[in-house]
């Protein structure tokens, strides 16, 4: 018998008999056991995928819980896009999919294949800088960063939706990107200059 | 998030099948992910129906019908939607964020969950998300719950903007279920109402799929409004909001729509205060009249006790915004 064998075994043993045990224990106890025991005995689902990412095919394979968000940063290396909340209220981790703003953090990687995703990296051409980095550059469209790419995925984004009529669209059409440093005056005037 | 298979359905019959007990359907995951990860929903496998339900809008002379995967946004510039249903657009508007409603579907939007800030808390007691336990908000922070309709085992809202927009327009839900049958349910019979089984957000029978929405050709296109009052001005969930829809001929009022979010379990419809302003003159007067009648008798809970007076305010803004 193996060392592997005998050790399932005796976990085997061990999880029944504490199994019948609980019958007797209050429900409550119960269920953090079974809480625990989803824990202790993961079976996690790894699966294949081709995902296109800034024009470029990856073929990569990746457990189904796997996000958009932390297939960039933790799969590819494309650290770019950033994470804020996790959650969908932040904007930062924002990309474009299928040439529309979308959020990563709450896109599965399982459900891009046959998409076409841009992130950040994938927007100024070789050296060249796309007009809305440059504006964020001459406008101070920032301050610590972290939120810049999000912000700035969104405002062309926002500039080809042709929501930039006044000061007053513009902020609410940017409202799901927030900058914990109030850069959003530079930001504003980033994409009126981008949308002149 | 905890271990889920995945597949992806290619039809409705695979959707279907595909559907085991611990399964759920995911469409634009902005709602269910959020859930996944805090371990409120907890699905053994997921069935993306992205490409099986439709995404089109189509529209004939008895009304219009949409898919089940039009995204959100595609209804905010949606031509037939902004000529003859543009009370649907302007409440989409006030709703997430141009991101969000990007990715939201039509029917998950329907089926997205209360924010209660309890039922987001995996360690507070929540008959809706733990049936049994108790409900955190009755004697704790209620001041964003429910003022009409909850019972004293939930005091939820439900939190779609589109949804009350949907109430007042009649529109219905075309489901399919298990066994491939078609049913249509009218929206106002969609939601429930917590009672005893607050654990239920809605009558949509057990694996089944929302195919599309429909909602019956009107004459409110020129004259109807949506307004929601929230905590900020953009991307924050509704304290109290009201779609308004009137059919006017010289001055006076033919028919009146008049729905609330923010107040109950469900997009809750003022039908008295419709029946008041039928036949009426389309003045300030009736208006706040009707907005009298519509809040009588509403009983608040310990922390949201403004909200009376702010639907108050809220329906006649409303009624005036139709009109201007
Ligand atoms: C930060 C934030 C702010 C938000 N603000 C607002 C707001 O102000 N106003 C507002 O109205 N909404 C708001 N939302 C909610 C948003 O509108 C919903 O999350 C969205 O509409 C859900 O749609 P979805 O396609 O992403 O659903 P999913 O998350 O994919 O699904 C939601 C549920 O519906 C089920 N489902 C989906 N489609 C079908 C179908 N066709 N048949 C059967 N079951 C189905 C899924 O199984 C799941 O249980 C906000 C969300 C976030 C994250
Ligand atoms: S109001 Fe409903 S959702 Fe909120 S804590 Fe009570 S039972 Fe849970
Ligand atoms: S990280 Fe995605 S919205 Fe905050
Ligand atoms: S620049 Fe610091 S968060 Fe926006």
């Amino acid at each position: 018998m193996s060392l592997n064998q005998s050790f399932s075994r005796r976990f085997f043993l061990k999880t029944t008999s504490f199994t019948a045990a609980l019958a007797f224990i209050p429900k409550g106890v119960r269920s953090i056991y079974e809480e625990v025991k989803r824990f202790i005995v993961p079976s996690k689902d790894v699966i294949p995928l081709m995902v296109s990412i800034n024009k470029k095919e990856y073929s990569i394979k990746a457990d189904t819980r796997t996000t958009l968000l932390d297939l960039l940063r933790e799969d590819l290396q494309l650290t770019g896009t950033k994470k804020g909340c996790d959650h969908g209220q932040c904007g930062a981790c924002t990309v474009h999919i299928d040439g529309e703003r979308a959020l990563s953090c709450l896109t599965l990687a399982a459900m891009i294949p046959g998409k076409e995703i841009t992130t950040i990296e994938g927007l100024s051409e070789g050296d060249k800088l796309h007009p809305m980095q440059e504006a964020f550059l001459e406008c101070d469209g920032f301050q610590c960063g972290y939120c810049t790419p999000g912000q700035i995925m969104s405002a062309v984004s926002c500039v080809k939706e042709g929501h930039t009529g006044s000061v007053a669209e513009i902020k609410e059409f940017m409202s799901g990107n927030l900058c914990r440093c109030g850069a959003y005056n530079g930001i504003v005037e980033s994409i009126q200059k981008v949308a002149k | 998030m905890r271990p889920f298979t995945f597949n992806k359905a290619e039809s409705v019959t695979k959707a279907l099948s595909g559907k085991r007990e611990a399964a759920q359907y995911i469409a634009g995951g902005t709602n269910l992910l959020d859930l996944m990860k805090k371990h409120i929903a907890q699905p053994e496998s997921l069935v993306d129906v992205t490409t099986a339900l439709s995404n089109k809008i189509e529209s004939d002379k008895n009304g219009i019908r949409i898919g089940a995967m039009v995204r959100n946004s595609a209804l905010t510039v949606d031509k037939n939607i902004l000529d003859d249903f543009p009370l649907i657009a302007k409440a989409i508007l006030t709703g997430a964020s141009p991101q969000i409603r990007n990715m939201a579907s039509t029917g998950g939007n329907i089926l997205q969950r209360t924010r209660c800030p309890y039922f987001y808390d995996v360690t507070a007691p929540c008959n809706k998300r733990n049936p049994g336990s108790g409900c955190s908000a009755i004697k704790g922070d209620n001041r964003m719950s429910a003022i009409i309709g909850y019972s004293d085992q939930c005091v939820a809202v439900h939190p779609s903007d589109m949804c009350v927009a949907l109430a007042a327009l009649d529109a219905s839900v075309e489901i399919i279920d298990k066994d491939q049958k078609k049913k249509s349910i009218l929206f106002k019979d969609f939601h429930r109402l917590p009672g005893d089984t607050p654990h239920l957000d809605n009558n949509l029978p057990d694996g089944a799929l929302i195919q599309s929405i429909e909602i019956p050709q009107n004459a409110f296109a020129k004259n109807c409004a949506y307004l929601k009052i929230r905590d900020r001005d953009s991307y924050a969930f509704a304290l109290v909001s009201v779609a308004a829809a009137l059919e006017l001929s010289g001055g006076k009022i033919r028919a009146a729509r008049l729905a609330s979010g923010g107040v109950a379990h469900k997009p809750w419809r003022w039908y008295e205060a419709e029946d008041f302003l039928k036949g009426k003159e389309a003045t300030l007067a009736n208006f706040e009249e009707a907005a009298e009648i519509a809040v009588k008798g509403i009983k608040p809970l310990s922390s949201n006790g403004y909200k009376v007076s702010m639907l108050r305010g809220a329906i006649v803004t409303a009624l005036e915004e139709c009109v201007n």
